[in-house]
């Protein structure tokens, strides 16, 4: 199969293109890189789509929500009776809840609550464990003996905190502090912080390790300096993944506390883990109350959850192509 | 070896140390002080006082704290406000319970988490494969209460095939020596006794087992995987083992070993989830002691268990931590 | 009759979205009874997906085509179902890999991994496999070969696991062994212990060997038959004496040429083949290594250039091959 000789030049032209050497491929960001295969990842769409539905139904929803979710206007009306409260209707679509307010709007409003209280708790956790562990990987990396003796005291402190198991953490914390919605949120997030410290610290220290910093120490770049510009963008990734997934399970203990009787004991204000905590002893007769508080959680959970886990998968180094 | 057990146990020294400080704060500040904790809300002001003078609370508090510590290593956690036993008492006869719950739940996590991790590894990207991470995944997103609240109300009320309350039928006369319901059953030869403990642990275990199961599948599905694409296993296939030589001492032995290492999470989980799942099921064990211990403010209850707890936890990490050596010939202590 | 006779031999890698490679291009050489062949290329050239092929480990995905026959002992390897394959592995072909650390399982000791070789195919039972598999690990050059059953991979030197890894294969005297790259990954002086080993051992039961390397000296010192690979073709076959003398194709003409040498003047620059192994062009165009080529002409470009054979066996597939090298002068 000979060739005609138009092709052939083409051929040629190609092979001398061949023939010089290739430069190598240009450097990716790991951001863009990252972004770039999140958006192939099914997980990732679905996991951000139930996100910003969540968003959007915990901020915009309370603004249009058809009944007042404090108003107990069943109680008012009368149809709430021992055994007997009443569902979905024209006017209510999920029904009345056990005192008598209006389900739909109270789910709608819970959600913001719900929100603020997941965000706030993982906040907490973040701060004070991105402190400590950076603090302390910071000491480890870069000061000496001096800064082994403080990263060994505060992994120490650490490490009380990982002595009880989480839930048990948690009770113990809302117990000291008395049951209300704060206490809730604290006590959630000093559960979380070990992970924060523990994952900052790590990173810090094997930032610390690598050539660049090496380089920039004996350029005479002075040690916080190099902390804060070069060490501290680098473990920013694996924060944002950990944020994410915490927040799932945050929600999740939220509701446990709730459940246990240590979260606000004023039911007036909806949020999810409260509703389902409360509607325990009504679920023979509407098990909806239950039902629809726990979907919104599991949803709202496996959002994140899918979401951090794309995440952690796109950002990680070692599966780049 | 042994160096290396020691050197963990004085590790555990300053924790328990400073948890004890801890709960001494906590019992100190907890509105209305200590003898709050003892007497309840309910006390007089002559009682009260009464109190504090018996308990030398008018004393400096490093001389409190010194007592303090010295009742803890003889053991001595005080009495529970609501039952009026010693909490230690009261830790013991419903330990048992809260054990037979854990074994289960670990026996099903284990049971069926490790073969289905390992199948979907297997068949990556077929249904199968698909569905256990899926299933894994939501796993992990509900909570365990609302979980045994739909069990007990599908399995138990409706169906009936499960009792839904209690760690045994009262109706069956059953010894109890140990205080381990199936235990018991099979040290007396009551054989109906024990099988209706088992009957009473299934659903409050499947409860408590959906957390752990949940997690051993994700983590031996994506061991085995990685195992499959080591240099070894080709070898192995290369010198034309069976295939079933390949699976067991090839791929599972070393893929077992990230399962081995979360262990100690695992139990840290089991536990936690113990005092919801119990509550659900009425299931007299610590779990469900500590929650109405919460309702009650039964504060000596509450922080003596959890110390208990704290202790016994730190020494299942201690085991874990020395079964792994024992286990990957590469960490062992020399 | 050749022990292992291979014809056209080609593996394909289909991805979903991405071009299908071909690691392996109709690939076809010969082994006879006590032979040691030597398959030669650079990384990326398929010689070790060749290997692979034959040995029925490539992962048996969707994308993945073998064609092509493979002969061994009248019995088409590649035609063989996995069961039948499972017995021909280890007892009458065996093969050893690259990296001695990694290739061995780290959780079990070493008696166990040679003994289990035995236990599978030559039915021996325990006692008989571990003073067997102490013999073994002696006849390759291990010291003090009982403790060292007993002990983990992670306890032995490089150099002693590779042995190990040769006693494992030769465990069940097989009449093929194939090494992969054995020795890339060890030190230099260890790499020759272990390349007289093999020959050792090839020579005492009479074992054939097909040798895969990039390493043309390490061919030299080894093979009765060279064929130079690239990017999954043969380019080059002959009997060792004549490719160094009379090597003609230009690929294997740079290889040669990069070695450096020990009568090399000072100061004189190593000689690499220009350009990079991905600078190719696909055979159905013509010649693969007409873009890295100095003797590239224009008959190389359109239609891939067919094996020239000649009468002693030599064969290169080149349109304008290297002149044959002028004898030197004696003094």
């Amino acid at each position: 199969m000979t060739l005609a000789p138009g092709k052939k030049k083409e051929k040629l032209e190609r092979l001398a293109e061949l023939s010089a050497v290739r430069d190598d491929e240009q450097g990716v960001s790991l951001w863009r890189e990252a972004m770039r295969r999140l958006r192939r990842n099914p997980a990732a769409i679905v996991g951000a789509s139930i996100l910003v539905v969540f968003v959007l139904v915990a901020v915009v929803g309370p603004f249009l929500v058809p009944y007042d979710p404090v108003d107990q206007s069943g109680i008012r009306e009368g149809v709430i009776k021992p055994g007997s409260i009443p569902g979905t209707s024209g006017d209510h679509w999920l029904g009345y809840d056990h005192q008598g307010r209006d389900e739909f709007s109270r789910l709608i409003v819970g959600a913001r609550q719900t929100l603020i209280v997941g965000i706030v708790s993982t906040l907490i956790g973040l701060t004070i464990g991105v402190l400590v562990g950076g603090v302390a990987g910071a000491a480890a990396g870069l000061g000496g003996r001096w800064g082994r003796l403080v990263d060994s005291v505060l992994m120490r402190i650490v490490d009380m905190l990982l002595s009880l198991p989480s839930l048990l953490l948690a009770v113990s914390v809302a117990a000291l502090l008395g049951p209300s919605l704060v206490t809730v949120m604290i006590a959630v997030g000093v559960v979380s912080v070990p992970i924060f410290a523990r994952l900052l610290r790590g990173s810090m220290i094997a930032q610390a390790n690598r050539d660049y910093v090496l380089a920039a120490s004996s350029l005479g770049v002075r040690n916080t300096k190099i902390a804060i510009s070069h060490i501290v963008p680098n473990s920013l990734a694996p924060v944002i993944v950990q944020a994410t997934l915490t927040l799932a399970t945050a929600i999740i203990e939220v509701a446990a506390l709730s459940f246990l009787g240590l979260g606000n004991p004023d039911s007036t204000q909806p949020e999810w883990g409260l509703m389902l905590a409360d509607a325990q002893i009504y679920l023979d007769v509407r098990p909806g109350l239950a039902i629809y508080p726990a979907l919104g959680i599991i949803i709202t959970a496996l959002g994140f959850t899918l979401l951090g886990e794309a995440m952690r998968e796109a950002l990680d180094p070692k599966l780049r192509r | 070896m042994f160096r290396f057990i020691v050197r963990r146990l004085l590790q555990l020294i300053p924790t328990l140390f400073g948890l004890s400080i801890l709960l001494f704060i906590w019992l100190h500040r907890l509105p209305g002080g200590p003898e709050t904790a003892l007497l309840g809300e309910r006390g007089t002001p002559e009682s009260r006082a009464q109190i504090r003078e018996s308990l030398g609370l008018n004393e400096p508090l490093l001389i409190q704290y010194g007592r303090f510590v010295k009742r803890l290593v003889q053991l001595d956690l005080g009495t529970s406000i609501s039952t009026k036993r010693a909490v230690t008492t009261e830790f013991l006869q419903r330990f048992p319970g809260t054990v037979e719950l854990t074994i289960t739940a670990m026996v099903i996590a284990i049971g069926l988490g490790i073969p289905l991790g390992y199948l979907a590894a297997r068949r990556r990207g077929s249904l199968l494969d698909q569905a256990s991470v899926g299933g894994s995944l939501l796993g992990t997103c509900i909570p365990i209460f609302f979980l045994a609240y739909v069990l007990k109300a599908i399995f138990a009320e409706n169906l009936g095939w499960f009792p839904t309350i209690g760690r045994q039928d009262p109706t069956i006369n059953a010894t109890h020596i140990t205080n381990f319901f199936v235990l018991d059953g099979l040290l007396t030869r009551e054989w109906d006794a024990a099988a209706d403990a088992i009957w009473h642990l299934i659903l409050p275990g499947v409860a408590l087992a959906s957390i752990p199961l949940a997690i051993i599948v994700r983590i031996t599905r994506a061991s085995v995987l990685e195992v499959l694409g080591e240099d070894f296993v080709r070898t192995a296939e290369a010198k034309g083992l069976t295939e079933r030589t390949v699976r067991r001492r090839h791929v599972l032995r070393n893929a077992m070993l990230p399962v081995a290492t979360s262990i100690g999470l695992l139990t840290g989980l089991l536990l936690s989830g113990a005092v919801l799942t119990e509550t659900v099921f009425a299931f007299s064990g610590i779990g469900a002691f500590i929650k109405d211990a919460i309702s009650n403010l039964d504060y000596p209850v509450l922080m003596g268990f959890i110390m208990i707890i704290a202790v016994i936890f730190a020494l299942v990490n201690l085991l874990v931590d020395v079964s792994y050596s024992l286990i990957d010939p590469r960490v062992r202590v020399r | 009759m050749a022990l292992l006779d291979v014809q056209d031999l080609s593996v394909t890698f289909a991805r979903r979205g991405q071009r299908t490679v071909h690691a392996v291009d109709g690939v076809s050489f010969s082994v006879d009874a006590g032979e040691v062949v030597g398959l030669v290329g650079e990384s990326g050239c398929g010689k070790s997906v060749t290997s692979l092929a034959l040995m029925g480990l490539l992962p048996r995905q969707r994308g993945v085509h073998v064609g092509g026959s493979a002969t061994f002992d009248g019995t088409d390897l590649l035609t063989l179902d996995p069961r039948s394959m499972r017995d021909v592995r280890g007892r009458d072909i065996a093969m050893i890999f690259q990296d001695p650390l990694s290739s061995l399982n780290p959780v079990i000791p070493i008696g166990i991994q040679v003994t289990e070789v035995l236990v599978r195919h030559r039915d021996m039972s325990g006692d008989a496999a571990r003073k067997e598999a102490a013999e073994l690990l002696d006849r390759v050059g291990i010291p003090d070969p009982r403790r060292r059953l007993k002990e983990y991979p992670h306890q032995l030197s490089g150099g002693m696991r590779q042995r190990a890894l040769i006693a494992m294969a030769v465990a069940c005297r097989p009449r093929l062994l194939i090494a992969d790259e054995p020795t890339t990954a060890l030190d230099v002086t260890i790499q020759a212990q272990i390349l007289e080993l093999l020959k050792e051992l090839v020579r005492d039961s009479g074992t054939a060997l097909i040798m895969i390397t990039h390493d043309l000296g390490v061919v030299a010192g080894m093979c009765d038959t060279i064929n130079v690979l690239y990017a999954g073709k043969v380019v080059e076959t002959a009997r060792r004496k004549e490719l160094f003398a009379n090597r003609r194709h230009p690929y294997t003409v740079g290889l040669l040429a990069s070695i450096p040498r020990l009568d090399a003047g000072r100061g004189e620059k190593l000689t690499p083949i220009r350009g990079s192994v991905r600078d190719v062009l696909p055979w159905p165009d013509g010649c693969a290594f007409a873009p890295r080529c100095d003797r590239r002409v224009d008959a190389c470009v359109g239609e891939p250039p067919p094996m020239t054979p000649t009468h002693t066996g030599h064969e290169y597939r080149c349109v304008n091959p290297a002149p044959l090298p002028q004898p030197k002068e004696t003094p």
